[in-house]
């Protein structure tokens, strides 16, 4: 997510330090001069990950340090995880796979890449998945494999960073 | 230091030609294979019995058998490098079970019994005050038992993965440095023998799930058997897979991992970044070992071979032979 806030003296060390008593971690901090150069305020804008429900705490936080926060950005998928599924994918229904994970609402199929060598043969498939959290994540990667169990599918997990 | 050699393969007499080859002050006073075997307090003719058994005679006498070696011989370590079976481990498991309770020392390069008896077989060995050692079990001429055991000492190992299976790994190799099919790179794998008539050990994870089970239950003192590894084996992989991992500067390794916390045993392949250490070519092991006081470490080397994994058998037989007095 993104909090935009002014950056008025102190106000962004003020603002680091409630992130991380909450338990987030700093992606990156922007300023952006967007206003004329002239007023020499500068907007800050600081990207950052937060575990579930630790917003509400983080803003009251942020408002006893005297941080005014602008605007809220939207919540993004941040965690990705390419796997590969090989299969008779057509068959069992490719796009029920898919939505399977897509009607979760904080995972979805964001990259599908799809080759078929002959008819009958089995298919194989590239899915990429993005979630806003790694609890998301690790559900989505549940129900990409109960799918496949069903569907008499193989995923192969990537070995690192689910 | 006197040994007694159980099966005279493709290991046995990798360690019988390293003996005649180097000064290693072994004395092989006895030696069997499936139909004969000689017992010899003076020490046996090592070339000769290598000589007998390139011309595809038994290597000694049809009167004296196996466990006549293992029960009447004079050795300080009885070294089994018979076939592998995981059904019941023997003959070797009773073969083992014999020399520890003659007071004898064993090494074994053989999975099964150390797969399924250890427990029993560590307590046997130290209720004869005598060492049990099977570092060629697992990653061939790997020294990973070794390392995890003595160097690693102290440390707690919070994973542990890698390629277990060389033929698994030269047939992966393969599909992706030439758009193999799986059937295509197990045939040249079988005409180069990296893979036995009936690879299904190897090719179903069977052989890397036996490797997990002895580590989780040596090294890392979990209670398992093979049943409790989850296990996915090769042999549905497609060229067109290894290349959609390809445009991703990826690779699928076949990667055994066992995580002692999470409870975590498996087999399974995985996309893996070309630049991992464990991306190892052709029929090469690798293990990474992730600890909390040394980080992590990987191992790469050959994991079979007659001379490498010789090699593993005389570095546990030295290892007795510099803590142990001569004699029982
Ligand atoms: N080869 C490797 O690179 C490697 C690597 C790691 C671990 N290992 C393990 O090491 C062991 C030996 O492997 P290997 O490749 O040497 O096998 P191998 O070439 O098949 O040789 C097995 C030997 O054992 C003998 N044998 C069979 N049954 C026996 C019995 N009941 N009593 C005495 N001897 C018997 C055979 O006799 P005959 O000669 O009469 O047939 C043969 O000499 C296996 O457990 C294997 O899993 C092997």
């Amino acid at each position: 997510m993104k909090l935009e806030m002014r950056d008025q003296p102190g106000q962004l060390v003020a603002a680091l330090q409630p992130i991380s008593a909450v338990g987030g971690n700093i992606i990156a901090v922007i300023h952006q001069r967007e206003t004329p150069a002239a007023t020499e305020v500068l907007d800050v804008q600081i990207v950052l990950e937060l575990p579930e429900g630790r917003l509400e705490k983080l803003l009251e936080l942020l408002r006893e340090q005297g941080v005014s926060v602008v605007r809220i950005g939207e919540q993004r998928l941040l965690y990705e995880c390419t796997l590969i599924t090989i299969g008779h994918l057509m068959h069992t229904d490719l796009s029920d796979t898919v939505d399977r994970i897509d009607t979760t609402g904080s995972a979805e199929v964001t990259d599908l890449s799809l080759a078929m060598p002959a008819i009958n043969a089995p298919s194989s498939a590239r899915i990429t998945i993005r979630s806003t959290t790694r609890e998301e994540m690790k559900k989505a990667i549940r129900i990409l494999r109960s799918v496949a169990e069903q569907k008499d599918l193989l995923i192969i997990e990537p070995l690192e960073g689910v | 230091m006197r040994i007694a050699i159980l099966g005279f393969g493709s290991v046995g007499r990798g360690i019988a030609r390293a003996i005649l080859a180097k000064n290693l002050d072994l004395t092989v006073t006895g030696l069997a294979d499936s139909r004969s075997g000689i017992i010899d307090p003076a020490g046996i003719d090592i070339a000769a019995a290598l000589a007998k058994k390139e011309e595809g005679g038994p290597c000694g006498s049809r009167d004296v058998s196996p466990a006549d070696v293992v029960a009447k011989a004079d050795y300080d370590v009885l070294v089994e490098v018979t076939p592998t079976n995981v059904d019941d481990g023997e003959p070797a498991l009773g073969h083992i079970r014999g020399a520890l309770r003659r007071h004898k020392h064993v090494v074994t390069s053989n999975k099964g019994p150390i797969a399924l008896a250890y427990p029993e077989l560590r307590d046997l060995a130290a209720a004869n005050g005598v060492f049990l050692r099977y570092e060629a079990t697992v990653c061939g001429a790997i020294p990973l038992i070794h390392a995890m055991q003595e160097g690693l000492a102290g440390n707690t190992i919070s994973r542990l993965y890698g390629v277990f299976n060389g033929t698994c790994n030269y047939i992966l190799t393969r599909m992706a440095e030439d758009s193999l099919t799986y059937e295509q790179a197990l045939a040249e794998a079988r005409e180069l023998g990296y893979a036995e008539a009936d690879p299904t050990y190897d090719v179903e994870g069977i052989d890397a799930a036996i490797k997990l089970v002895i580590l989780a239950n040596a090294i890392l003192d979990m209670r398992t058997t093979l049943d409790d590894v989850e296990r996915t084996g090769i042999t549905l992989l497609t060229p067109e897979a290894l290349r959609l991992a390809e445009d991703q500067d990826c690779t699928i390794r076949l990667i055994g991992e066992v995580v002692p916390e999470a409870g975590v045993l498996r087999v399974s392949p995985r996309i893996v970044s070309k630049v991992h250490p464990l991306v190892v070519e052709g029929t090469l092991n690798a293990v990474t070992v992730g600890t909390d006081l040394a980080g992590d470490l990987t191992f790469i080397g050959k994991g079979a071979g007659s001379t490498e994994t010789a090699s593993a058998v005389i570095g546990d037989l030295l290892y007795i032979r510099d803590r142990h007095v001569q004699g029982s």
